[in-house]
């Protein structure tokens, strides 16, 4: 019973490709043959260098687009199929776009926040108590309520555009490079936010994104893109293990790593695979207290 | 859907075609739109269609490309000849209730159709093949003479480039935003006229929003290079024409010759 409830929530990719542009001389293939399974409870990180093809896979997974070839499915139906329901699949996967000037419009933030749930058919009153829930979750204060969604800063834009998204209740909820254009207090209250909504809300994450140290501290495990493939999907000591693979591919792994890495190839017996400063510190004082 | 539509742009690639001077396409176009207009024979389409077929064959553009950005006009061209069908009074074909058709309907909706398509694909073959910077260089050279009379010929042309160059930009923007919007349960498609008009809300002002941004960031991207207008300003690359550019214009003389001789001939 538990593996068929845990089966139930998943969203599968089998054999996916996008072409842009198909028939001119413009013609890319922007994802070529990708399989990918997001179950419950995931906090997958999705890397890759601007035009791996990250973000035409984002908007395949709620059906915003349909692929030029393969399937998706939804707890094993077609989402492409004639008879699918699309907006119940869009309040269940949530897309979070890069930038929160694209979707923010109303007069006031709430009124804002209110837009996803009202377009489900939701009553008044629970439109308004989820877009509220949704406000606390993303910790904004009550006091941004009733101003423009234009005034605020890029952090707190991020925010209302987070919970915009999760006044619709969803249960993945899919985010395209979060931090991109915030400075580091903004970027670790973000994915503070993100790793609090998965442990307490018990929300799948998939975080976009082209930083490794954006997906390091959180994700279970890291997809990473290149050309339109997935070239790894493991656990992330497991990927960040192939940092001259990544490299060439223009992507770095965290700083640390990188210390660590050195100092093993100086002929210091640290392991190659940490990732965050916490692991690297309690390594080299192992190191030095033998 | 969006990105279908091709109005205005530029296809990137070699030939003949693109590599004109963008004044000789320029006048081109303008000839050939004119001669749309004086042509009233059979005849005279059909000379107007090889000269379009064989400025499209050289343009190395792909048809299915150019008559992808037919769609956008299509209801346009429609609605032009079902006017034109339904109400030009003359000799019965057919009728039912109010609806008439008449035989001078029918020939004059045909070459309206005709007329329509042809114009809309030979303007849109000069966009496709000249880059919005050559574009307004050429109307600016074109138009100079223009400025005895005071008309402000650079401006209009920056103004009318710097329109073609943001069209992708924006149109990519409203790709975009709709996505947003849709991710939110937004929905573009269905409903009544009135219901579809209060749910572009959502799309119209975070467009207009980024539309008035970018145009600011441009403008100081412009003063921040010391852009004062047209007076004094010199070029990089000046437009100088070659040998292809008179052959282009002799035949362009050529054709507007038939297209008269059809005229009185047929």
């Amino acid at each position: 019973m538990s593996i068929s409830a845990e089966k139930k929530m998943s969203l599968k990719l089998d054999n996916v490709s996008y072409i842009y542009e198909s028939g001119t001389n413009m013609e890319r293939k922007a994802l070529e043959n990708i399989n990918l399974e997001i179950s419950k409870g995931e906090f997958i990180g999705i890397i890759g260098h601007t035009g791996s093809g990250k973000s035409t896979l984002v908007t395949l997974l709620n059906g915003l687009i349909s692929p030029s070839g393969g399937s998706i499915y939804w707890d094993g139906q077609d989402i492409n199929d004639k008879s699918f329901d699309r907006k119940m699949l869009r309040s269940k996967v949530g897309l979070v776009f890069q930038y929160p000037e694209h979707q923010l419009f109303e007069a006031d933030v709430f009124s804002d926040v209110c837009f996803g749930p009202k377009n489900l058919g939701l009553s008044a009153d629970e439109v308004k108590e989820r877009a509220y829930r949704a406000i606390k979750d993303v910790h904004l204060d009550d006091k941004y309520l009733k101003q423009s969604p234009f005034e605020l800063s890029g952090g707190q834009k991020r925010r209302v555009a987070i919970a915009g998204v999760l006044a619709m209740g969803p249960e993945i909820l899919v985010l395209d490079e979060p931090c991109a254009g915030l400075d580091p207090k903004g970027r670790n209250e973000i994915l503070d936010l993100l790793s609090s909504l998965h442990e307490n809300e018990g929300i799948t994450v998939v975080l976009v994104s082209h930083s490794m140290e954006d997906v390091a501290d959180h994700a279970d495990r890291i997809v990473v893109m290149d050309k339109g493939h997935i070239v790894y999907d493991e656990a992330p000591k497991r990927v960040f293990g192939h940092v001259h693979e990544l490299e060439e591919m223009g992507l770095s792994v965290p700083e640390v790593t990188y210390i660590m890495n050195d100092l093993a190839d100086e002929g210091f017996a640290v392991s190659r695979d940490v990732t965050t400063i916490d692991e690297a510190v309690a390594e080299i004082k192992r190191l030095v207290e033998r | 859907m969006l990105r279908d539509i091709t109005l205005g742009q530029y296809y990137q690639t070699k030939s003949p075609i693109h590599e004109l001077d963008p004044r000789v396409k320029l006048i081109a176009t303008f000839a050939f739109i004119i001669s749309l207009f004086l042509v009233n024979s059979y005849v005279g389409y059909v000379i107007a269609l090889i000269y379009l077929a064989l400025a499209i064959g050289l343009s190395r553009v792909p048809f299915s490309y150019i008559t992808r950005g037919m769609k956008a006009v299509v209801m346009l061209l429609m609605i032009t000849v079902l006017f034109n069908l339904f109400l030009t009074p003359g000799e019965l074909l057919w009728s039912f209730g109010v609806l008439r058709i008449t035989r001078e309907g029918v020939v004059i909706a045909s070459k309206m159709a005709i007329r329509l398509t042809m114009l809309i694909i030979g303007s849109s073959l000069m966009t496709l093949t000249t880059t919005p910077n050559q574009l307004t260089d050429g109307l600016e050279s074109v138009l100079s003479p223009l400025k005895v009379i005071k008309v402000p010929v650079h401006e209009i042309s920056m103004m009318m480039s710097i329109a073609l160059r943001f069209i992708p930009i924006l149109m990519e923007e409203t790709d975009k935003i709709m996505k947003a919007q849709m991710a939110r349960g937004a929905d573009f498609e269905s409903g009544n006229v009135f219901k579809r008009a209060s749910n572009m809300v959502p799309l119209l002002v975070p467009l207009f929003i980024s539309a008035f941004r970018r145009a600011n960031d441009l403008a100081m991207a412009m003063e921040a290079r010391c852009y004062r207008g047209g007076e004094g300003r010199t070029r990089m690359k000046p437009l100088v024409y070659s040998s292809k550019d008179y052959i282009a214009y002799l035949v362009i003389a050529l054709f507007m010759f038939m297209i008269i001789a059809a005229g009185r001939l047929f």
